[in-house]
């Protein structure tokens, strides 16, 4: 057992409201310059829909993520270093500009400048890549929102397979659904993997995924393998981007800005322990169903004593164990079963988990003889409107039984407060038929409803000082950034290398009291395949 | 250089294999990440949100890095709401986090901005040594001088100019305006004052102080649900969105929650875990259904007949056949229910429901010496006796009750003059033997019939010796929705599956689309739940059921539902109005600054929608005819009027406000009067009203468009009232402005007229000057000659309220005004500097003859009580006050403009505070102000200043209940005396609070509990808002005539329409479609909803909401309507109708259902839009296609709750019953009209002539 500490994140599906508040605040803080327009580290999707970029979840068509070969070993499926290598000019697997979209903008400046005109002035849009006029914007991150497009064209989404699609496509029989998206930081990330320059790795203390902007040479195969297609070029760095798990937050303790800023309130950031020693025992299962069962098992009871033993040996500091115990991610997701991989079957062994949406219900049931749940007023699981198998393929790999699993205790929970609120008595028989205490009930209730901030987040700061040959020193540094961008050392990039040899360096190298920037730190890496 | 280091040091570094070798850990150097962190970290946060149009009122942390305000997240430090109810934060949407954006975008508008031509002319006329005032009357003078600026109005070609310059231009046109025309031709419009109350209240109060006309926006919005006016007294007040995890079972319909409340919608998706069921009423499978356990695709405009039917199964359920004891106990209490109505035999013999049974009518006035006519009466079973209960209107204005504590304005239920305990009788079915065959107007299959169904009714005798008829509303109601009693009555309902029989669930199906089991089922479940819980069901709507025609019938039809079943005033339960619906907490702090009340009583006020649809024209078009919406059992007393003629009757009557008021200069017309020997206010009201009689003084609506009657000069501020907020956007664009139009009519229709003059030659271009304030160029912006750079909502100080919940909040200026932008209130204090500056030579002093009407909340709204007396027709005496609009002088001294705006004059010591009827002195808190705010001297000697925004905000805060606590307690102690009841308490616990700018800064603050508010504000948060607790709990009556919820309305036009009680009526099909198709088109509705990605026109140009969306405008349509054209996805498409053409992509989806185009709100041409090949204009805006329609039965006034007030009863501007045709064109026909302008173009403004050369080319197939 090694017992490492994770940041990991929970998306409740089943509350999102689809507002893309979280896509925009993450833009304005982290993508909103010149390079990464066309970037969202974090985006919303309106499923059935095949997406942001296109298509993105068909690893036939973009090769993204782990297979397991012949031989019962785990491989890049875009190959490996071999591979690479030979396509390193001309990666067939790598999406397109317009398999995102043509980033836009508009002629703004046009409406308080145009001269008197025959008609009244419009800003037509502007592509941001070329600068030119586009003559008509065909495509953007969020195209099919709220079932925009044909069924034939949005039902190309592989989650239908295995599925009648046509039986969905008519207006009584619609239905949807919100996915918002960002970086999964895997607990065996296929970027890592792929990067020829191995700029990208994995932290040590929270399991973050980060691209070193340094050491990124713009190979691009992280984009190609990462089957979630959240790894995004920036075209005017040359360099790969991606989430950064907003670790200049999560360091000091706050949400990331797409979880606190996310105004369903369907986010929940926490800490994780899991036993890195099984990662490859995991990924490498051969049933693609049951990698999720593998997975949750990973995970690592935050109170059994062996574990905290463990744990305290293997370097976690205190309170990130008990940030471990109060940890909504550990309940919701091991606990409840309420949440689930996103395609488990990619075998990157993601950690942004989702609860699946139970609503909305049939309509075209006659409601004479809907069925209901013991309240008699609730409908039960199989008035769902959305295909449980659908949300099987999302989650599962196709296993419907975790699903409606986590669906139905959603519902018993409905039911329970129901007759609790309106009948005024406390059946315990809804919550027993799906395996439920009383008190795993009102905990439940009490994150997904009542949901409070400081239930929702649960983020143990980064233990800096530990790092630090001397934070005394650091303390009154912090901050002094003479290699800042700013300045203007460089003009090409918005990383540039960084400045060498300024006196402070001079300086703190001799003493060897501190950095200026960030110390070193540990990190994870695949070995070279 | 850490890369290199690394390398260098590989082989020291710790390698540590894990996973059987998996992957290994190593040690490196890190640095780089902190590129991420400076990213991050910034230099302040300031507190602000966002100032209009939204009712989200959102704390946002603004953060600034270097100067620059570079993103902005929502707080998270709201005050808790205990451990039963997730708490507030964070709120704030994907559009409000994307206003930063706007701060440096190359869309912000830096300096003034000034259309060439005007420019052009202006200097040339200063340059021959005019001041001002001259120069603005020697471009006025001249034709062709106003027509060369006029006339390219929208089509680009602005100059930058300085504040100076520019202001000097706005104050010269005012004067020259005041001078010649009246002040009343000057109007303003700004909406939605709640979202940032200082903003607004500056405009408003420069006009208000100059005798300009400040106009409403809610009822021309059609948000205002006229039904609230008529049912309770009360404009709007809802349950704040916490209220919903309150309640066990919902209904919504007709507004899309998680879309248009987005910071809300977590309560609406939470509150399923604690076991409420959702039912959602949409035609379209839109995002709030998402949520439910039922989705209703209701036929959209119909959901007057889904209510009623689930009214019809609670009646029968749970009043007849069964009787629930909470729902029977609370509508006798807090209803008209147990209210007597007076049958009027009819020629055939039969009976038809008439006025509300007064204590004037009973022998010896039922002991009531006082406005006996306005107080109604109940069937009491103890003393088997009509009696008059306490809390009708008529209690309310007593002069007696000044004074005296026994006040019976309350809703008691004891006998007015013996104070003996009441146990009224909700129906005489088992009192009496009698039934009276009652006809019931009905409209069901579109055409005006009646049905004949048998009421239990009683004899009363009366106070002239006769005898008369009556029957409880009960009994009327249930005869009207055809519950069957065991009558032997044929004509009602077999049972829930008669189809013939309206108002049933069955009945329904075929107009709704609705299974009726579904409808059967909730309707029970509904009912059930507000049995077990107290009332806790609630239903949700908005606009998608406010905005018909004939919105207040499906308004009615649900509140009908929720008060049959005890829901109002309780908490989690009730009615759920939400759209434009605002409120304005501190509202005693607002009105007095907002409206100059300090300086001058009364302001000049206007109801948006006459104004626009008379000044704009529309009424020149009206195709449809009033008289198909009588009812057959009408009076008819005004039968061939036009609507137009309406509200020319209702303005004589002083049933509706007017603006300008007459054919002449308020300013002469008050000296003459003096001339003549008029010197009192009384004198004067006397002296015009026989110049009325005489026809010596006219309305001006009785001549709209004669020149002298035309608005001259608008000021547009915090709005677009070209773009969102003009339905009938091209007519505003042809006669309003005089700009290039894509009118496709002639407009004919007005002829017809009665009431108004008729012009042969419509008139174009009303106005001499519009005025922009904005930060972005929007419609209004494009078509103004004046733009002023305005500060955002990051940059200058001002509050913030909602009625989503009760904290109050700041807008905080995070950096200071940017380029040369000012905030709205120093704008509108340079103004006033020049106008003070130029008044001195041009206007001096002078007294203003103001005419009001007959106002909801005064003693004015008891007109006329028992029917309808129209001077105009010879039929009374014109008695101002009473049958005719009221007459006030207002001394201005137009020398003093600018140091009035700055302080705060001497009234509120004078004449005291308050609102709603009730009032308090306020010296206290005007000489804290003047310690506070510091002084400046004035012509009435040293004053408070407010010259700076956040002295204005601490002026607010200062004069109000809910933000001052020694204020709410002198307020509730007035409301004490009003009702006869014991309030403090509701306020007591906070009396020490006293809230600044400043605190709010600091945090998010709840209001206090205040009396114009019918909620309680819980200071720990756990009970939510919700509207009438106070109604319900503390027996403050509804400020109705029958002082209870009303669903009987008894006035004289409101029988003629057939709405006494509530019936479905369906959508008008306008007939507004071309007479000539063209190819391959769909014949739609068009629904224009609220949108995800913008709050009306704002946002909606914002670069992140556009890349999150289409782009540019689109519009939703159905895949199967779409393949039966060949439209596919994001093809271009042309709508079209007579009114005009507006070109967008489409949206081909599933989730709509065939025969709607859904054009989401607000979308606006100003982004990506090209020509419209049938227009050859720019391709328009929603509003192109849309033309408003207005209602009579809006128009009543000077009876109780249907008493005109500033957005709270009037005309709606409805325009959802629209039908368009829809075409797609192919991306070659698109032409992007980037041309310059030429001299053939700017001669034909119009697109009509050319559209009618082209057809008569081109005949196309009649349709």
């Amino acid at each position: 057992m090694k017992v490492r500490a994770q940041f990991a994140l929970i998306f409740n599906l089943d509350k999102c409201i689809g507002c893309h508040t979280c896509s925009v605040t993450c833009k304005n803080t982290w993508t909103s310059r010149k390079g990464v327009e066309y970037a969202w580290f974090n985006n919303v999707e309106t499923k059935p829909g095949i997406g942001y970029p296109q298509n993105w979840e068909d690893q036939v068509q973009w090769s993204g993520g782990w297979a397991r070969n012949k031989n019962g070993k785990l491989t890049l499926r875009q190959g490996g270093r071999l591979a690479e290598l030979i396509r390193i000019f001309a990666n067939p697997a790598l999406p397109e500009i317009r398999d995102y979209y043509e980033p836009f903008t508009f002629d703004y400046a046009h409406l308080i400048n145009a001269p008197e005109s025959e008609a009244t002035p419009t800003a037509r849009p502007v592509s941001q890549v070329s600068g030119r006029i586009m003559e008509k914007i065909a495509w953007g991150p969020n195209w099919e929102d709220e079932q925009g497009g044909s069924f034939d064209q949005r039902s190309r989404d592989s989650n239908f397979r295995g599925i009648d699609a046509r039986i969905y496509k008519g207006f009584k029989e619609t239905f949807h659904f919100y996915l918002p998206r960002i970086c999964n930081h895997c607990l065996n990330p296929a970027c890592v993997a792929a990067c020829p320059s191995a700029a990208i790795y994995k932290r040590e203390e929270d399991g973050l995924v980060l691209v070193d902007q340094d050491r990124c040479r713009g190979w691009r195969f992280c984009i190609s393998a990462c089957p979630y297609k959240k790894v995004y070029f920036n075209w005017e760095s040359g360099k790969s981007e991606k989430c950064i798990g907003c670790y200049p937050r999560v360091e000091s303790g706050m949400p990331t800005i797409c979880s606190e800023t996310c105004v369903g309130k369907i986010r929940y950031n926490g800490i994780i322990l899991y036993d890195a020693d099984r990662i490859s025992e995991a990924a490498v299962m051969e049933g693609e169903k049951d990698i999720y069962e593998k997975h949750l098992s990973m995970f690592l009871d935050p109170n059994d004593p062996e574990v905290i033993e463990q744990a305290v040996k293997d370097g976690i500091p205190n309170d990130w164990i008990d940030a471990a115990q109060r940890s909504p991610i550990y309940k919701i997701a091991v606990d409840w079963r309420l949440a689930l991989p996103l395609h488990p079957e990619f075998r990157t062994l993601p950690m942004v988990w989702y609860v699946p949406p139970m609503s909305p219900i049939q309509s075209e049931i006659d409601q004479g003889s809907l069925p209901t749940q013991a309240d008699g007023v609730l409908p039960d699981l199989s008035a769902l409107r959305i295909p449980v198998r659908y949300l099987a393929n999302l989650l599962t790999a196709g296993d419907e039984k975790p699903v409606r699993l986590a669906l139905r205790r959603l519902l018993a929970l409905r039911s329970y407060e129901r007759m609790k609120a309106v009948e005024k008595r406390v059946d315990l028989k809804v919550l027993e038929e799906v395996g439920l205490s009383e008190e795993q009930a009102a905990e439940m209730y009490r994150y997904l409803a009542i949901a409070k901030y400081e239930d929702r987040f649960v983020v143990p700061t980064s233990h800096v000082e530990n790092s630090l040959e001397s934070a005394y020193a650091y303390q009154g540094e912090n901050g002094f950034s003479f290699d800042n961008p700013k300045t203007g050392v460089s003009k090409a990039s918005l990383f540039p290398k960084r400045r060498t040899g300024t006196a402070v360096e001079n300086e703190e190298a001799v003493s060897g009291s501190s950095n200026m920037s960030s110390p070193s730190g540990a990190i994870f890496r695949k070995k070279p395949l | 250089m850490s890369y290199l280091l690394d390398r260098l040091t590989f082989f020291r570094r710790p390698h540590e294999p894990f996973s059987g070798g998996h992957g290994e850990k190593i040690v490196e150097d890190r640095r780089w990440e902190e590129a991420y962190r400076n990213r991050w970290r910034h230099d302040k946060i300031a507190r602000s949100t966002h100032g209009v149009n939204c009712t989200g009122s959102c704390s946002w942390r603004i953060h600034v890095k270097d100067g620059v305000v570079v993103f902005e997240t929502q707080a998270v430090d709201y005050p808790r709401n205990g451990p039963e109810l997730p708490d507030h934060e964070p709120r704030g949407c994907q559009r409000g986090a994307s206003f930063s954006w706007y701060l440096y975008s190359p869309h912000r508008i830096k300096y003034p901005m000034i259309r060439r031509r005007l420019l052009e002319l202006y200097r040339a006329e200063r340059a021959t040594g005019k001041d001002p005032v001259e120069a603005w009357t020697g471009i006025q003078a001249d034709s062709e001088k106003r027509r060369y600026y006029t006339a390219v109005r929208g089509l680009g070609g602005f100059v930058r100019t300085t504040w100076e310059e520019s202001t000097e231009i706005i104050a010269a046109a005012n004067i020259y305006t005041i001078k010649k025309y009246g002040p009343d031709r000057i109007a303003g419009f700004s909406p939605i004052p709640a979202m940032s109350m200082v903003s607004f209240s500056s405009g408003s109060r420069y006009l208000s102080l100059i005798g300009a006309t400040m106009l409403s926006f809610y009822d021309w919005y059609c948000d205002l649900p006229p039904s609230s006016p008529q049912t309770w007294g009360e404009q709007t007040d809802v349950p704040e969105s916490a209220a919903w995890y309150q309640s066990g079972y919902i209904i919504v319909a007709g507004t899309d929650l998680p879309t248009t409340r987005t910071p809300d919608a977590h309560f609406y998706s939470e509150v399923r875990y604690r076991g409420t069921k959702i039912v959602a009423v949409a035609p379209d499978y839109s995002s709030l259904t998402k949520f439910a356990d039922l989705w209703m695709p209701i036929r959209a405009g119909t959901d007057a007949a889904l209510f009623m039917a689930m009214v019809h199964v609670v009646l029968k359920e749970f009043f007849i056949d069964g009787k629930e004891p909470y729902f029977i106990d609370y509508v006798k209490n807090y209803t008209d229910l147990p209210m007597q109505v007076l049958l009027r035999e009819d020629a055939g013999g039969d009976w038809v429901a008439d006025r509300f049974l007064r204590a004037s009518d009973l022998p010896g006035r039922s002991g009531q010496s006082e406005n006996a006519e306005w107080k109604t009466v109940v069937y009491d079973t103890h003393t088997e006796s009509f009696r008059c209960p306490n809390g009708s209107v008529g209690f309310r204005w007593e002069k007696h009750s000044e004074g005296n504590a026994e006040s019976r304005w309350n809703l008691k239920m004891e006998d007015a003059v013996t104070g003996e305990k009441i146990a009224p009788s909700l129906t005489a079915l088992d009192e009496t033997d009698e039934t009276s065959r009652v006809m019931f107007p009905c409209f069901a299959s579109g055409e005006a019939k009646t049905v004949i169904r048998k009421v239990p009714s009683r004899r009363v005798g009366l106070e002239d010796g006769g005898e008369a008829r009556v029957c409880t509303v009960f009994d009327l109601l249930v005869s009207h929705y055809g519950v069957d009693r065991s009558l032997g009555d044929a004509a009602t309902a077999k049972s829930f599956d008669d189809a013939d029989a309206p108002y049933t669930p069955a009945w329904q199906e075929a107009i709704t689309g609705i299974k009726r089991a579904d409808v059967i089922r909730t309707a029970r479940e509904f009912a059930d739940n507000a049995a077990k819980t107290g009332g806790r069901s609630m239903i949700i709507m908005g606009a998608g059921t406010n905005h018909w025609y004939h919105d207040d019938m499906g308004y009615r039809a649900v509140i009908s539902l929720v008060e049959l079943c005890g829901c109002v005033g309780q908490i989690g339960g009730g009615w759920a109005h939400y759209v434009g619906q605002e409120r304005l907490r501190p509202l005693a702090g607002f009105v007095p600054i907002m409206a100059a009340l300090d300086w001058s009583r009364p302001p000049r006020q206007m109801n948006g929608t006459s104004f626009w649809y008379l000044h704009t024209d529309q009424w020149r078009y009206e195709r449809m005819q009033v008289d198909h919406l009588l009812s057959p059992t009408a009076r008819g007393r005004y039968r061939g009027y036009s609507f137009a003629d309406y509200n020319v009757a209702a303005a004589r009557m002083g049933w509706l406000p007017t603006a300008p008021h007459f054919n002449r200069n308020p300013l002469d017309l008050a000296d003459q009067a003096g001339k003549e020997g008029a010197k009192t206010e009384a004198e004067v009201a006397q002296w015009l009203a026989t110049s009325l009689e005489k026809g010596d003084v006219r309305l001006a609506f009785e001549d709209v468009d004669d020149p002298v009657n035309w608005p001259r000069n608008l000021f547009v501020w915090r709005g677009n009232l070209i773009g969102t907020s003009a339905k009938g956007h091209e007519y505003f664009l042809k006669h309003l402005l005089g700009a290039q139009n894509a009118v496709l009519s002639e407009g004919t229709e007005g002829a017809v007229s009665r009431e108004i003059k008729w012009h042969e030659q419509a008139p174009v271009g009303k106005l001499d000057l519009m005025v922009d304030f904005n930060f972005r160029l929007n419609s209004t912006g494009a078509t103004a000659d004046i733009v002023l750079p305005a500060a955002t909502w990051y940059e200058k100080d001002d509050l913030n309220t909602t009625d989503m919940h009760t904290f109050i909040h700041p807008l905080t200026a995070a950096i200071d005004p940017a380029w040369d932008s000012r905030s709205d209130w120093q704008a509108y204090r340079t103004i006033a500097r020049q106008f003070s500056r130029l008044a001195a030579k041009h206007l001096g002093k002078r007294t203003d003859l103001v005419s009001t009407p007959l106002m909801h909340d005064t003693p004015s709204e008891l007109g006329q009580a028992l029917g309808v007396k129209d001077w105009g027709h010879g039929e009374a005496r014109c008695t101002p006050g009473k049958n005719a609009p009221q007459v006030n002088l207002v001394e201005r001294d137009y020398t003093l403009i600018a140091e009035k705006f700055e302080t705060i004059g001497p009234l509120l010591e004078k004449l005291g505070n308050g609102f709603e009827g009730i009032n308090w002195d306020t010296k206290e808190e005007v000489a804290w102000l003047a310690a506070h705010n510091g002084t400046r001297a004035t012509a009435a000697g040293k004053r408070p200043l407010i010259d700076r925004d956040e002295k204005v905000c601490d002026a607010i805060l200062a004069l109000a209940p809910e933000t001052n606590g020694e204020v709410a307690m002198k307020a509730w102690r007035a409301e004490e005396h009003h009702t006869g009841l014991s309030l403090a308490h509701l306020a007591e616990g906070r009396r020490d609070e006293r809230m600044t700018l400043h605190d709010l800064k600091a945090r998010p603050r709840r209001c206090i509990t205040a009396p114009n508010a019918s909620g309680i504000i819980d200071p720990k948060g756990e009970l939510t808002y919700n509207f009438a607790t106070t109604n319900v709990h503390e027996r403050i009556p509804f400020r109705t005539l029958t002082g209870r919820a009303q669903f009987y309305q008894d006035h004289e036009w409101m029988l003629d329409f057939g709405e006494g009680l509530v019936l479905f009526r369906p959508p008008l099909s306008m007939d507004a479609l071309l007479e000539h198709k063209r190819g391959d088109e769909l014949t739609l509705r068009f629904l224009t909803p609220h949108g995800k990605w913008g709050i009306h026109s704002t946002y909606q140009d914002n670069l992140r909401m556009l890349n999150l969306s289409r782009g540019g405008p689109h519009a939703w349509i159905s895949e199967v309507d779409a393949e039966s054209v060949g439209i596919q996805d994001n093809d271009w498409m042309e709508i079209i109708n007579v009114n005009g053409a507006t070109v967008a992509r489409a949206v081909v989806s599933q989730k709509v259902p065939r025969g709607v185009c859904l054009m989401y709100h607000a979308q606006e041409k100003t982004i990506n839009v090209p020509g419209s090949p049938t227009t050859h204009r720019r391709g328009g805006i929603l509003n192109s296609v849309t033309r408003v329609v207005v209602k009579p039965t809006h128009m009543i006034g000077g009876y109780a709750q249907q008493s005109w007030g500033l957005n709270y009863y009037g005309p709606v501007g409805s325009q959802r019953d629209t039908m368009v045709r829809v075409r797609r064109f192919d991306d070659r026909e698109v032409d992007w009209l980037e041309g310059p302008l030429t001299e053939a173009i700017e001669r034909e403004p119009s697109a009509l002539g050319r559209f009618r050369r082209e057809a008569a080319d081109n005949p196309g197939e009649k349709s």
